[in-house]
């Protein structure tokens, strides 16, 4: 606790909240990430960007801990993961969320019993605040507190998409994981929802790593634009610095007809 | 003058760096007016000593007609804090009394502001069991039976309609998916089978010598482990192995391909799953019973004789003069008719629960449970059938 204490006082404004060091992933023979470094800054929202099947998924599992790697440090609150102690690691998790690409949401749990499920793992709090928060985060990521009976199955994609985030909200995390999150929405969901983690960076202060396609969110969500290549990051910074890159993915993925539409 | 509601320690050391001092709540009245001051951080990690902290000071309101709530002392707050203040207020505004929420920063005006939008509050409906109710439960266990039935009949009927366009047009038989299955569900089969109809085989002749021998009758423990063995156990025991092993992954198969909407996007692409899925599967499944069953009773045959020479004294020569005169072709046969009916029902039986998994994944192992224990009653039921059948046609 001292020791955490100390760092957040000797922090400079942007204090980095994930720090990724010379990681490098390896699956049999082919080599997916080697050797990235990456920050992530206290109360940025970070696109994270790149073509498919460059390992941007893999990178967001590898900071989580589903993946193991082969070398490399990552820190996260200024922990070392791989360093922390079982309960320290415990620690950390509570103080993030992650929206999974597909949900992830419990199939045989109901909405309510789905958002409910970390608090009441995590707090003992009575089943009125369970309820009131629940409704709270609902009408957080913009759901009305009817559907909160029903069951995953029952729900459209984009439902699916809002109620998963709700639960990774659930704890009122500090920094939330979000893979592909409008991968799936209609370009008005689309929009709302990028809209919608605006809204809650503002008002819960929250740090958002969002790996995404979609470049209508990078360029109205997103403070600052990480891109992989190679398994390496090829570079990161501003919507500007992309534009004025002379890297020819960037290029294309910053000039193309479709950047081109969106950034009229 | 002041109370102090709440300045001991949350019951738990949280693991947030509690940097700015727990939370409190303390009450000021001056007059007719109240004010309660809140301070420290108001988060999540607080929750329970929050909850309680602002259940007590609802308490103490009393009826003012002035009340405000001072929040500019708190160092940090989330949904759970922002929340709670907010129940606070609501709670103390019951009636004409204005309650405002003063010194709010701007950091979390939008928050607070956020949470205010929460209305109604659904209660989870928890319905108290009724005499009714239970009644009612009854009786949709009953349709549900019929319902079973009824599903068991239809998918009959749709297999052999799928058959039916199978023998006209033959070119569209999935010869490699049956061919797939039958690997799985028969060669794959044949040790975990032949172990444990040896092992059957060594008991039945072992607890038939043990007590035949009081008699002096060991030689007719021949006479029964080959009628038991052909004619019941065999074909039994592999039914119900193969229900427990093949029937399950159907049913885990198909219900997963449900769950993720590929049986319907089959079915778009102009494909009859009932053709490309479970034809092949059934097929497979009449195929490998009956080799499984001839196995089963040959294995079984082996490790009773095999104990009967070790254990009883009986010869192996002796024990093959004695199961010849024991038993006809009959057995034989009645035993290895019953086979493919039986894999027939387990194929239809694992099917049909199969195609009846819903979006869950408790919904998955609900059928994959019902699969098997369906398949081996009903293998049980067509064996008391098939017994009423031989008994009056004399075999």
């Amino acid at each position: 606790m001292a020791q955490s204490a100390s760092a957040v006082v000797q922090a400079p404004v942007a204090e980095a909240i994930i720090r990724v060091r010379d990681i490098t992933v390896q699956f049999g023979n082919t080599r997916v990430l080697d050797e990235l470094n990456l920050d992530v800054r206290r109360g940025e929202i970070l696109g994270f960007v790149g073509p498919s099947g460059a390992g941007k998924s893999v990178l967001t599992r590898t900071i989580i801990g589903l993946v193991p790697k082969v070398s490399g440090r990552i820190e996260v609150f200024g922990v070392d993961l791989d360093a922390a102690s079982s309960s320290a690691r415990r620690a950390v998790e509570r103080r993030w969320g992650i929206l999974f690409q597909q949900g992830a949401l419990f199939s045989s749990l109901t909405v309510r019993q789905n958002i409910q499920f970390p608090v009441r793992e995590y707090l003992k709090v009575s089943q009125r605040l369970l309820d009131e928060i629940m409704v709270a985060k609902l009408g957080m990521v913009g759901l009305r507190p009817e559907v909160a009976d029903r069951y995953p199955s029952e729900l459209s994609g984009g439902m699916v998409k809002r109620v998963a985030l709700a639960r990774a909200l659930a704890l009122d995390p500090e920094l939330v994981f979000l893979d592909e999150p409008t991968s799936g929405l209609d370009p008005i969901g689309a929009g709302d929802f990028d809209e919608l983690v605006r809204t809650l960076q503002r008002t819960l202060g929250l740090t958002v790593f969002m790996v995404t396609h979609d470049l209508d969110s990078l360029y109205t969500a997103c403070d600052r634009i990480a891109v992989l290549g190679n398994g390496k990051i090829i570079a990161a910074g501003s919507m500007a610095d992309m534009q004025a890159s002379q890297h020819p993915w960037l290029q294309q993925y910053f000039h193309g007809k479709r950047a081109r539409a969106v950034m009229g | 003058m002041g109370l102090w509601l709440a300045g001991f320690q949350a019951d738990r050391a949280q693991e947030h760096a509690n940097l700015n001092g727990d939370p409190t709540l303390e009450r000021i009245a001056r007059g007719n007016a109240v004010a309660f001051r809140a301070a420290g951080s108001w988060t999540a990690g607080f929750a329970p000593l929050l909850e309680r902290m602002v259940a007590e000071a609802e308490k103490l309101a009393g009826s003012r007609s002035d009340i405000s709530i001072d929040v500019s002392e708190v160092s940090k707050l989330d949904t759970f804090g922002a929340w709670l203040i907010e129940r606070l207020r609501r709670s103390l505004a019951q009636g004409s009394i204005e309650t405002k929420i003063a010194g709010l920063s701007v950091d979390y005006a939008s928050l607070v502001e956020e949470v205010q939008r929460v209305k109604s509050i659904p209660v989870a409906e928890a319905m108290p069991p009724t005499i009714s109710g239970m009644l009612g439960q009854i009786g949709r266990t009953v349709a549900g039976i019929a319902g079973t039935i009824i599903g068991l009949i239809d998918m009959l009927g749709a297999v052999l309609v799928a058959t039916g366009r199978i023998i006209i047009h033959p070119r569209s038989f999935r010869l490699t998916s049956t061919v797939h299955h039958l690997e799985q569900v028969c060669w794959r089969a044949v040790p975990i089978i032949v172990l444990i109809t040896f092992l059957i085989g060594c008991i039945i002749a072992q607890q038939g010598i043990f007590h035949f021998r009081r008699f002096g009758a060991d030689i007719f423990v021949v006479d029964m482990l080959g009628v038991l063995v052909l004619r019941e156990i065999g074909v039994l025991l592999v039914a119900i192995m193969v229900a427990g092993r093949s029937g399950s992954a159907y049913t885990a198969e198909l219900g997963s391909m449900k769950m993720r909407e590929e049986i319907d996007a089959l079915r778009t692409m102009g494909f009859d799953p009932i053709e490309v899925l479970i034809l092949p599967r059934m097929l497979a499944l009449i195929i490998a019973l009956p080799i499984l069953t001839f196995l089963g009773v040959m294995a079984a045959l082996y490790g009773g004789g095999l104990v009967a020479w070790l254990y009883g004294g009986i010869d192996p020569e002796a024990f093959l003069l004695r199961l010849r005169d024991a038993i006809s072709i009959d057995h034989f046969t009645v035993g290895l008719v019953k086979a493919p009916v039986m894999a027939a029902v387990i194929g239809i039986v694992a099917c049909v629960e199969g195609l009846a998994v819903e979006g869950s994944a408790e919904s998955l192992g609900q059928h994959t449970t019902a699969s098997v224990v369906k398949g081996i009653f009903f293998v049980i039921v067509m064996d008391g059938v098939f017994a009423i059948f031989f008994a009056s046609i004399g075999m």
